[in-house]
């Protein structure tokens, strides 16, 4: 019962990982990008994480399995906004049907 | 059986992510890039973990997942600073 649960996480993971991965080639933007590589970080290597240590048997395993992925699920909006915050401050422009850019009005040393 | 099938799915995602950190178009969209295929070496490393049955994987995907953060940080502060390049 307990390995068709962690089998199940698997399958999302590597399905969301895929998906994830194609949203990074086929977004149009440097900010949509980041959307997709949240997808790919959280919903694919965090759901792998946690259905291989369910899967590899209740002991110390599951447990460091459990402490990489509440790592990796901390330290991952820590280093997308500070991705999109050097992208817009360094002068990317974004894409043509964007509609608001709420830190260009906030902030005048923003170029784009 | 199944585990392997799940990795190679995995290791096409990070070659999907390869081409992107090929040919983006600025400095951002490879870190970007780079970043999510870190994520997903992480996650082979667990499974590998699994697979083998051995937990000295774990450690090398803890120290591993903590390097890519760091260096994820420290190449935005150093891309702040400068204009757009590709």
């Amino acid at each position: 019962m307990i390995e068709l649960v962690a089998y199940v996480l698997l399958g999302i993971g590597s399905a969301c990982a895929l998906i994830g991965a194609m949203g990074i080639v086929r977004f149009p933007d440097v900010y949509n990008r980041i959307h997709a590589n949240t997808v790919v970080v959280v919903g694919g290597a965090m759901m792998l994480m946690i259905g291989s240590g369910i899967l590899g048997g209740l002991s110390v395993f599951t447990l460091k399995a459990l402490i990489i992925a509440l790592f990796v699920f901390l330290t991952n909006p820590v280093s997308a906004h500070a991705i999109a915050r050097a992208a817009h401050k360094s002068g990317v422009k974004l894409w043509q049907r964007s509609v608001v850019d709420k830190l260009k009005e906030e902030k005048p040393w923003s170029k784009p | 059986m199944i585990l392997l099938g799940i990795m190679i799915v995995v290791f096409g995602a990070v070659l999907i992510c390869a081409i992107r950190a090929a040919l983006g178009p600025t400095a951002p969209d490879r870190v970007v890039a780079v970043d999510a295929i870190g994520a997903l070496m992480v996650a082979s490393l667990v499974l590998l973990g699994v697979y083998y049955k051995a937990s000295i994987y774990l450690d090398v995907a803890l120290v591993y997942a903590f390097l890519a953060f760091l260096g994820t940080l420290a190449i935005s502060k150093y891309l702040e600073g400068r204009g757009v390049e590709t």
